[in-house]
């Protein structure tokens, strides 16, 4: 009866086509994503000890290079929300034109390599890079600005590619916010900036966390951009991850390392997740 | 627009200023190595001494260029169709199923985007060597799918949330099967969103060179022949190599803006 | 061919859609499912179009039982609530898709969306797309394509309900006519009674998972079984009272009234129907046999009739309607103390228990 009854039912018949849909991928993902991620965390602990992470606790080169890296990630991120925010609302406000020149310049950047735009920067950048150059031949310096293989390097590559992981989400929000609300607020009396503060801003702030935990956690895990415009004098921790395995083989406390990395990362994306108060659901 | 009514505001002029310089430093570096792959001097100069498609030439005349950028297409292309095959029937689920676990699936789904890809990077490595995947390029494209798969899945989602599920019944009253009824009714109307996401799955495998560093061994893709070059000496091939990717770039954007959906976020309100 | 319902069940969960229906649609019928929203009309739609499929009881096409079947294998042409047309095909493809998946030939294919198009007066717009069409166009495009492959039984789930009024009224009497003439066994599903009234052969009305009454337009509203019905189709004065000896009912807060026919035991209680229309104001009520006096607390102008709410002395309310010549002014005014009456014929009598 049970049985004849399931039969019957086309909602569950439905619910059952749907997970066959979804099967192939979640099997490739738990093949290729979970186990795999599993396997590697184990073997922070592997001998059933904790050395790895006393180890990575206790050395203050690592410890140094968490803290380096956690404030590259907010110096990202703040610089890339100083940025992204008034280019978002420009695109809101602009016309078709404007909508569409944004988006190509926000977009091309974004399907084009990273490893393109890192050679790209390295070039301008260098000692003998374009700006030093033709700050030279103007005669404006003397002697060639470090603006390569230093944090300040590092900074510009790395906002360049985070801007617009900023900028769409703030822009997302910035859309869906009901322009009449606007209105209203300035056919009360209230001025430009005070509408601003208690009405645009306010409701945008779902998209300035989402964008903020996007650009954070993504930075934090960081690699070829540092690695080539670091020059080997910033180091972040997946830098330092990557050296474990490559040059130490020393896979144990490598994978103590990303396990400390993957830890931070999901925790502050958690973190700045509850501020969005789920709206990012929402708005689906 | 009521804006047109309105005076020139201080404000808006101060937007436009800071949105202007930053697309300006957004598009510097792409625009910078166009004069200098085609530049006739062996070192970086800038403005170039004059013109030349050498670095070109050497790129073409390199079989390991040529072997590493075919060797990304195909890797590319695998990577697509993987991500495609797994991802659009994946969406349908995560849209439609009411199973409490579909919550759980969109989660991880998404996770890869969050993981840092030298973490994942590793742990396929560790994988793969142990299944001596390293140096197959088929490989790599299954790991480039794990990558791309959010992407697929976020922008055939968001196609799939806005189409009329009652389209698929009226097709099964008028006699289609379930089957018939999404593959003549349902996956046209979602063409924009599924070009887009076959491009965005093509340009993430095809730009990729975390996962590529650790699984392509000696045959190497284009990225991680770039990197390597890069190590050793900037010369201007690999300047001549970026145009192109760029270009590459501009055609899979441009394809998918025309053709597609959802690439280019809330254009349709617009 | 005829449509056969037999004691069709569908839960779900903890909730009764449908609680057991019966229903015969007779072959070239049109017959109407008339219910508020959560009545149960649109599960029952869905089971006959193959959507659902019932807990208990059976579905029969003709000879054919249904009950299980698919919606492909059952030869239902349906038009949806918004047209569901396919707005990537155009209006020769939506229509020639059903036959498409019939594996009709191609020759012959083009010649039914031909004449389907040429029935619905669309013959010009095969190449458009559905989003070049008005409204009422898109409307017979959905006609079209669920006619075009002659199916055995014809479902139409609100169709009319996007359209505007007058465009709306000409589109029913165009499906109607169609309707005739195709001889097509017809189940309408609509929550709207006065679209009920004008196109069905015989209305059934649902309520909870019910049928509370089935029959002729007619019948339907002059003489409804149940409280319900009476309440829903159309509008109505509903008096709750008592029934007594001789022809006659005490309602309270009104008093007695009279009644033309009696039958039912003395003692029951009962609810009396008395039509808007059939009410009398002013110097009409003279005369008749119940009548009471009424202040006239809103007036409503409908163009060949006015709607008056009046309040009794005893603080009941009635509605009545009186017919307006054009050119000549309202009657009464708000706030006038009028006369009013009706006479026992025009009181229609819902027994308790007698369902």
């Amino acid at each position: 009866m049970a049985h004849a009854s399931a039969r019957r039912d086309p909602a569950r018949a439905r619910e059952r086509t749907l997970l066959a849909l979804a099967a192939p991928a979640l099997i490739v993902l738990a093949v290729l994503f979970v186990w795999p991620l599993i396997r590697l965390l184990s073997m922070s602990v592997e001998g059933g000890t904790l050395a790895q992470f006393e180890k990575a606790a206790l050395d203050e080169l690592y410890v140094a290079v968490l803290w380096d890296s956690l404030e590259i990630a907010l110096i990202v991120t703040v610089i890339c929300l100083v940025l992204a925010y008034p280019v978002a609302m420009w695109i809101v406000q602009a016309g078709r034109l404007g909508f569409i020149l944004g988006m190509f310049f926000l977009l091309l950047p974004f399907w084009t390599s990273v490893l393109v735009r890192t050679y790209a920067w390295m070039v301008l950048l260098g000692r003998n890079g374009i700006i030093n150059r033709m700050l030279r031949d103007w005669g404006w310096i003397e002697f060639p600005l470090p603006l390569l293989h230093n944090l300040l390097g590092v900074l510009i590559g790395i906002v360049h590619v985070m801007l617009p992981y900023m900028v769409i989400p703030i822009y997302a929000a910035l859309l869906r916010i009901d322009p009449d609300l606007k209105r209203a607020a300035e056919g009360l009396g209230a001025p430009a900036w005070r509408t601003f503060l208690r009405v645009t801003l306010p409701l945008s702030l779902p998209g300035v966390f989402a964008g903020s935990a996007l650009v954070f956690v993504i930075t934090l895990g960081f690699f070829i951009t540092p690695a080539l415009l670091g020059g080997g004098r910033v180091v972040m921790i997946a830098t330092l991850i990557e050296q474990q395995v490559r040059e130490f083989l020393d896979w144990n406390f490598a994978a103590a390392l990303a396990t400390v990395l993957l830890v931070v990362t999901l925790a502050i994306y958690a973190l700045l997740g509850r501020l969005t108060g789920g709206q990012g659901h929402a708005a689906r | 627009m009521p804006r047109a009514r309105r005076p020139a505001q201080p404000g808006r002029v101060v937007l436009t200023i800071v949105a202007s310089l930053v697309f300006a430093f957004l598009m510097l570096p792409l625009v910078v190595v166009f004069p200098i792959s085609v530049s006739s001097a062996a070192y970086l100069q800038f403005p170039p001494p004059g013109f030349s498609w050498q670095w070109y030439e050497r790129f073409l005349d390199d079989p390991t260029w040529v072997e590493s950028a075919i060797r990304s297409f195909k890797v590319a292309l695998l990577c697509t169709a993987l991500s495609m095959g797994l991802g659009v029937p994946l969406s349908f689920a995560l849209v439609r199923s009411r199973l409490w676990g579909m919550r759980l699936a969109d989660k991880l789904v998404a996770a890869p985007i969050i993981v840092p890809n030298i973490i994942l990077s590793i742990a396929i490595y560790s994988l793969f060597s142990r299944l001596q995947l390293i140096g197959a390029w088929y490989g790599i494209a299954v790991a480039h799918t794990i990558l791309a798969l959010p992407f697929v899945v976020i922008l055939v989602s968001a196609g799939l949330r806005t189409f009329d599920e009652a389209q698929e019944q009226a097709a099964m009253g008028l006699g289609a099967s379930w089957g018939v009824a999404v593959w003549r009714i349902t996956l046209p109307q979602l063409r924009p969103s599924l070009i887009a996401a076959g491009f965005l799955a093509f340009v993430t495998s095809f730009d990729e060179l975390v996962i590529a560093m650790f699984l392509s061994g000696a045959s190497m893709t284009l990225p991680k022949k770039m990197f390597d070059n890069i190590m050793l000496e900037i010369d201007p091939t690999i300047a001549a190599v970026s145009v192109m990717q760029i270009v590459l770039a501009c055609i899979c954007l441009g394809a998918a803006a025309l053709f597609g959906r959802g690439v280019v976020p809330g254009a349709a309100t617009k | 061919m005829d449509l056969t319902l037999r004691g069709v069940v569908r839960r779900f969960g903890a909730v009764t859609a449908l609680a057991g229906v019966d229903l015969n649609v007779a072959e070239g019928e049109l017959l109407t499912i008339l219910g508020p929203s959560g009545s149960g009309k649109t599960t029952l739609l869905k089971i006959v179009a193959g959507f659902e499929f019932p807990d208990e009881g059976s579905v029969r096409l003709g000879a054919t039982d249904v009950t299980m079947s698919p919606p492909r294998s059952r030869d239902v042409g349906m038009v949806f609530q918004n047209y569901a047309l396919f707005p990537h095909l155009t209006v020769a493809q939506n229509v020639s898709f059903p036959l498409e998946m019939r594996h009709v030939p191609k020759a012959e294919r083009q010649r039914r969306v031909a004449e389907a198009l040429a029935l619905v007066e669309l013959a010009e717009y095969g190449e458009r797309l559905p989003r070049q069409l008005s409204g009422g166009q898109q409307q017979r495009v959905a006609l079209a394509r669920a006619i075009v492959f002659n199916p055995r039984l014809l479902l139409l789930d609100e169709p009319f309900g996007a359209l505007d009024r007058k465009l709306r009224e000409v589109m029913q009497l165009e499906v109607r006519r169609l309707q005739r003439r195709l001889k097509l066994t017809t189940l309408f599903i609509t929550h709207d009674q006065e679209e009920a009234l004008i196109l069905s052969d015989r209305i059934a009305v649902m309520n909870a998972g019910r049928i509370e009454q089935i029959g002729l337009p007619g019948d339907v509203y002059a003489r409804p079984t149940t409280r319900f019905v009476a309440d829903f189709v159309g509008e109505s004065n509903l008096l709750e009272g008592t029934l007594l000896d001789a022809g006659a009912a005490e309602v309270p807060r009104f008093g007695r009234v009279a009644l033309a026919a009696d039958g039912a035991q003395p003692g029951t209680r009962a609810t009396l129907l008395v039509r808007p229309e059939a009410l009398r104001v002013g110097a009409d009520a003279a005369g008749l046999a119940n009548r009471a006096t009424g202040r006239i607390v809103e007036t409503v102008f409908l163009g060949l009739s006015v709607k008056l709410r009046m309040a009794l002395e005893g603080g009941l309310e009635l509605l009545a309607r009186l017919p307006l010549r054009p050119s000549e002014p309202l009657p009464v005014a708000e706030g006038e103390e009028v006369p009013i009456g009706f006479s026992p014929e025009d009181v229609h009598v819902i027994a308790h228990g007698a369902r």
